[in-house]
């Protein structure tokens, strides 16, 4: 299998800090707004967000996550049933500016099922999603990310995996796989 | 492992104890969802669930019924008090009928013990036992287990009495197979004529003096003395019953530590137990009510999610 590394640790700390800094050109200090890490992955990218936010902004951010597995459009429709995980969100969602977090942005049908999932929480003043990862021109439904880390042309052999340290990874990275001879 | 060994929840003797893990998990999943402001998921919603109760059931029923709505499922339900059955169909005939407008899962209750085994053999969809005679009743075992887990966090070395009509338990049995499946210890007691005549081959322990497994156990499942089911008298009177086997507040005082009382209802106050003892701090009865809904949607999710698109 051959794999490319798309971004190293430095480039992707600095990738985090760029995105932070185009969060509070649009959010201020954040006294409104809130982020929602999507489970399982997009919750490491949160926690980085939200402690990069926290040294810039010298506060604690507001940071939940979401769990979509029961909102999926895939269930039944898939060979087994995916595992939910855990969804808390220590804030109230009704009225908030909430930004939605994933690491990879592909199909677009998680983010879906995690706006459906979120409205079940309250009706938030405005929804904005931030990924890491973009994948272009794969997406099954409407929907486009405000603020992209790195985006990336791929094929649909092709698959983008982000390894985090928290994961027990030596370093943080985001390699591109081709899957064509597996 | 994502996915339950069994097609169909039938009895708690079927289930691996991966099976028991994925269904506690999943469940805590749905536990945390019947506690948001909108209880609702949409994960059945291509999904139409008949409940078929051959027999009389309020908690049991309202619970899947819950399920089956905070899961968005089609339901349809069914009483034989009310149907064909009465007019002579039999029950392979009914379920048939019954699935010819396509529903895809069953949670049947039936008088008869194998009523939702016999079924699983004949037909295509899946089947949830919600009681069958004197045999079995899965979910309820499964929730009194989860709600065990909650307290108690572990089931190594923990030691569970189930007291009272034992013979005529559906949840006595389907309790025993899964705690013991857990790694729980397990003690009956009853009276002599309440506890089966083979009951020592399912490697439970039997005791006679209700204060003495009170004393032995970590937690108490008293159950309900079945009237209904007693063709004969096992005990003179419901009198000397609640003499004898009835737990009050004075017996759990006179012991040298705390143990949870639960009760799968409906509860006879002053019969098996006392209201003092119903409503103390040790009773986890309301809970077990409560974890019957996320119990339930855990199975019915993991049993549909199962099956493959037809």
């Amino acid at each position: 299998m051959q794999k490319k590394l798309i971004l190293d640790q430095n480039l992707l700390e600095i990738t985090i800090s760029r995105l932070c800094y185009q969060l509070i050109e649009n959010h201020n200090d954040f006294s409104n707004s809130a982020i929602l890490g999507l489970q399982p992955r997009g919750k490491f990218v949160a926690n980085r967000i939200k402690d990069k936010l926290g040294l810039l902004l010298n506060k604690e951010v507001a940071m939940g996550y979401l769990d979509t597995t029961f909102h999926r459009d895939d269930f039944r429709r898939r060979d087994t049933p995916k595992k939910a995980n855990e969804t808390t969100i220590p804030f109230l969602i009704e009225d908030k500016k909430i930004i939605l977090v994933d690491d990879v942005l592909y199909t677009g049908r998680s983010v879906r099922a995690a706006m459906d999932a979120m409205i079940s929480f309250g009706r938030p003043q405005s929804v904005e999603l931030l990924v890491l990862v973009d994948r272009k021109y794969s997406r099954d439904l409407p929907i486009q990310p405000n603020y992209i880390g790195k985006p990336v042309n791929t094929m649909q052999s092709q698959r983008v995996m982000v390894e985090w340290r928290e994961q027990g990874k030596k370093k943080d990275s985001i390699w591109l796989f081709n899957n064509l001879d597996t | 492992m994502t996915q339950l060994s069994v097609p169909h929840l039938l009895g708690t003797q079927d289930l691996t104890l991966d099976d028991f893990n994925l269904i506690f998990e999943t469940a805590d999943n749905f536990k945390e969802i019947i506690n948001r402001p909108i209880k609702k998921v949409p994960s059945l919603r291509d999904i139409t669930i008949a409940n078929i109760f051959f027999e009389n059931s309020t908690r049991t029923r309202i619970s899947f019924e819950l399920a089956e709505k905070r899961l968005s499922a089609d339901t349809i339900n069914f009483s034989s008090s009310q149907s064909s059955v009465k007019k002579g169909e039999t029950l392979l005939d009914t379920v048939n009928n019954i699935l010819a407008m396509k529903v895809d899962m069953i949670v049947m209750r039936h008088a008869s013990p194998g009523a939702p085994h016999f079924l699983s053999k004949h037909i295509d969809a899946n089947i949830i036992n919600a009681g069958d005679g004197t045999h079995e009743h899965p979910t309820q075992a499964l929730l009194d287990s989860y709600s065990i887990r909650g307290k108690h966090n572990s089931f190594e070395g923990l030691k569970v009495a189930i007291i009272g009509d034992i013979l005529h338990s559906r949840v006595a049995l389907s309790n025993i197979f899964a705690l013991k499946r857990l790694g729980a210890e397990v003690m009956v007691c009853g009276p002599n004529t309440l506890l089966p005549k083979f009951i020592g081959s399912l490697g439970v322990k039997v005791e006679l003096d209700v204060f003495k497994a009170l004393q032995w156990c970590d937690v108490a499942n008293v159950l309900r003395i079945q009237l209904e089911r007693q063709q004969i008298k096992y005990f003179p009177s419901l009198r000397e019953y609640s003499l004898y086997y009835g737990i009050n507040k004075s017996m759990l005082d006179r012991l040298d530590k705390e143990i949870t009382i639960m009760h799968p209802g409906p509860i006879n106050r002053g019969v098996e137990l006392n209201s003092d003892v119903a409503d103390s701090e040790h009773s986890i009865i309301l809970d077990q009510v409560e974890n019957g809904v996320a119990i339930r949607m855990a199975v019915l999710y993991l049993l549909a999610g199962a099956r493959p698109e037809a």
